[in-house]
């Protein structure tokens, strides 16, 4: 079974990400019976239809996409998803921050895409709390990258207050 | 200055534990090239023409002696012992190894100094005025501002992978010396009818290939707002600025693209959210980081020295250099010079190590231990007595430290270029060179006065050709080295963008291209004329009309050719 990177600690993981191939449509791809993050517009276009099926299910939000399409939604969602098409693409540390600090999601917030070391720290602070790091990486090293730095200067998800409200001198 | 507490020191040292940590990955083969790419840009670290750059920063172009000397040695035993000044205040090392890079950077977590953030896609060093603390003319103190916003921006998890660079500059007196609406946010602090302490800022101002002036989107935002508002300001830029096209990302592209006012309603719109939460700052906060720039021990002393003034009547050379290079302080008896690194056969903004040291001892002997890197490439020590001046000059002018040329035509902004830079289109420093070779009259620069001219040596516009009284930009056409020729730049508070005058020249026909536009001016000036005022007075005309004049008719046709034949250029920033 794949491995993620979920609160601190590598586990197994069943949840596939279905991807819309340039030949399916939104209406004609077929939903796995499976744990499964759906595209968003999959999302949109059939969620009675999902919802009467009673399998786990979750969105994933490409890095153009917003949250303010699945706001109304959230406490339907188990897991979403944040894509990073290239870890230099920066757009789902704000998606992320919005989902947890704007429109209160308590459910898991999954990196996904070019996902990499370097960068879970930052996607820590930043409200997202599992990481399917890319397949050919060591998550064994990975995980001591979310550890990097052990203070921040800015109010984040991870830490609601800045430094300047937080230090006794 | 500000010193670090145990927290500051800390996450440096963990920065320089993960930055080797990222060197060792990449050197065994678990981290490729291109994923260590931005990782070691946000350290400082370029891949050049020759080698490795690295960039350290100066946070708002604030040093110690000791941090000086610690470059002085790092240059030594690192680099070919040279160091290069740039606009943002930073220093570049030209020659590092690859491999020793952690150990430098090692090298200056040991003296509170780092390369975080002077390259890739993310916020920069923050830039102030080089007179910030001790400027007559300064509503208030902008280093406790710059502080807070380099502790804001360090590290900033949510905007390390923007679009596009994003440098802010700060200034908070009466003349503009951060080029601040030349910055994709410029930050100017002011206060209201109440007296109360806030910001004007500016938004989407940037040179590069699209050079646009800031535009205000906030009148008087009240300082303790200013994180928050930022936050917000980022985050709209973060999303909604474009990726598909590196020529378009900085933000003033999606400023212009949507307007000012749809741009200001959506910061609004984010910032409604954000406003009043816990990244509001504190007095307390202000208070505590200003405690940090509280004025040294001044002793009381006279407006004027006798034997400064002495001296000025019997050492000509001395008074000349006081006359460029000494510049007003707010308390009496004191005064700021500039140690101009405009020495001709210099490449502008370099200084050796040993120039470093000789700095360093003339900041604790002369002026409490500190000093500040200009925009402008140069060094100031900010406090000195007037009746130190003399002896400051002779040891300054041992050094080759005492050009008398501050504000002057030799007193050049020059990139690097395409001796050493990848990104480069053509050679500036032969120019600059070339330009002062043209210009070693110095009774003649003195005639000629307050001018600037910079040299960038590509489109990215590192050397400010943009805001130049006279900016020469390197262009490469069918691979060869072309000079495009602008005037009428300005900086400070009214920043102009240069006109082009027309096609390129070759490397050669630069100088006397100058000299023609500075005949111009001296002809046509009034008395009390500069020659950015005789520019405005009379327009692009004349100038344009006397660079051309008497030009060798088929250079024109092939630089007409060219300039239609070529397409731009297509290297990228961020080698």
């Amino acid at each position: 079974m794949p491995k993620i990177i979920k609160n601190g600690q590598i586990v197994d993981d069943g949840w596939q990400v279905l991807k819309l191939a340039d030949d399916q449509t939104v209406e004609s791809i077929a939903i796995p019976e499976d744990p499964v993050l759906l595209p968003l517009a999959v999302w949109l276009a059939r969620r009675e239809d999902i919802l009467s099926r009673g399998v786990p299910h979750g969105v994933w939000l490409d890095s153009s996409e917003g949250p303010e399409a699945i706001a109304g939604d959230l406490e339907q969602l188990a897991v979403i998803g944040v894509n990073f098409p290239k870890f230099t693409d920066g757009r789902s540390y704000s998606t992320a921050r919005l989902l947890r600090e704007r429109y209160g999601y308590r459910g898991e917030i999954r990196a996904i895409g070019d996902v990499l070391q370097d960068q879970l720290f930052f996607m820590k602070r930043c409200g997202i709390d599992a990481y399917a790091l890319r397949a050919d990486k060591d998550s064994n090293a990975a995980l001591a990258s979310l550890r990097d730095f052990s203070e921040t200067y800015q109010a984040a998800v991870d830490q609601p207050q800045p430094l300047f409200r937080r230090r006794t001198v | 200055m500000y010193r670090y507490d145990s927290i500051d020191q800390q996450l440096i040292n963990e920065r320089v534990a993960q930055y080797r940590g990222q060197i060792d990955r990449n050197l065994a083969g678990a981290l490729s090239d291109d994923e260590l790419r931005p990782l070691r840009l946000q350290n400082g670290l370029y891949i050049q023409r020759h080698g490795p750059m690295l960039r350290i920063a100066i946070p708002y172009g604030m040093l110690s002696a000791t941090q000086l000397r610690k470059l002085a040695e790092i240059s030594r035993r690192y680099d070919r012992s040279i160091g290069h000044f740039t606009t943002r205040q930073n220093m570049q090392l030209n020659w590092p190894k690859f491999e020793e890079t952690p150990e430098i950077l090692g090298e200056l977590a040991s003296v509170e100094m780092h390369a975080v953030q002077t390259s890739g896609n993310c916020i920069r060093n923050i830039t102030t005025d080089q007179f910030a603390g001790i400027a007559p003319d300064e509503l208030t103190d902008p280093r406790p501002y710059c502080e807070v916003l380099r502790q804001w921006s360090t590290f900033h998890p949510e905007f390390a992978y923007l679009p596009r660079k994003f440098k802010i500059a700060v200034n908070a007196a009466a003349q503009d010396r951060a080029v601040i609406r030349a910055h994709d946010v410029g930050l100017e602090i002011v206060s209201n009818a109440a007296g109360e302490i806030g910001v004007k800022v500016f938004v989407g101002g940037g040179l590069g290939r699209t050079p646009v002036i800031g535009k205000v989107i906030n009148e008087f935002l009240p300082r303790r707002h200013l994180l928050s508002y930022l936050d917000a300001v980022l985050r709209v830029y973060n999303r909604y600025g474009r990726r598909d096209n590196m020529y378009k990302a900085r933000i003033k592209i999606l400023v212009n693209a949507l307007g000012i006012d749809e741009f200001k309603r959506q910061v609004d719109a984010e910032w409604a959210h954000l406003k009043d939460g816990p990244t509001t700052l504190t007095d307390d906060e202000f208070d505590r980081v200003a405690r940090h720039f509280t004025p040294p021990a001044y002793v009381t002393l006279p407006a004027d020295d006798l034997s400064f003034a002495t001296a000025l009547k019997d050492d000509k050379a001395f008074a000349a250099w006081v006359k460029r290079c000494v510049h007003a302080h707010k308390v009496s008896g004191y005064a700021a010079i500039t140690l101009s690194l405009k020495a001709p056969g210099v490449a502008p903004g370099d200084i050796t190590d040993t120039q470093m040291e000789a700095v360093a001892d003339l900041a604790d002997r002369f002026s409490f231990g500190e000093l500040r890197v200009t925009h402008e490439q140069n060094v100031v020590l900010s406090d000195v007595r007037k009746s130190d001046l003399y002896e400051v000059w002779k040891i300054a002018r041992a050094n080759g430290l005492a050009t008398p040329n501050i504000g002057l035509l030799t007193d050049m902004i020059c990139c690097p270029g395409g001796d050493l830079c990848a990104l480069a289109n053509a050679r500036s420093v032969p120019i600059a060179d070339a330009v002062q070779k043209q210009f070693d009259d110095l009774d003649y620069l003195y005639d000629i006065g307050d001018i600037s001219l910079n040299i960038s040596g590509c489109m990215n516009s590192c050397g400010h050709h943009h805001v130049a009284n006279i900016g020469i930009l390197g262009v490469d056409k069918n691979s060869e080295e072309w000079y495009q020729i602008t005037v009428g730049g300005q900086q400070g508070n009214s920043t102009t963008i240069g006109k082009v005058i027309g096609p390129s020249f070759y490397a050669d026909e630069v100088p006397q291209v100058i000299a023609a536009l500075i005949d111009v001016y001296i002809e046509q000036r009034t008395t009390s004329e500069r020659f950015i005022d005789t520019f405005l007075r009379l327009g692009l005309a004349p100038f344009k009309q006397r660079a051309y004049a008497g030009r060798d008719k088929r250079k024109i046709a092939a630089a007409e050719s060219a300039e239609t034949e070529t397409a731009p250029l297509t290297k990228v920033a961020n080698a």
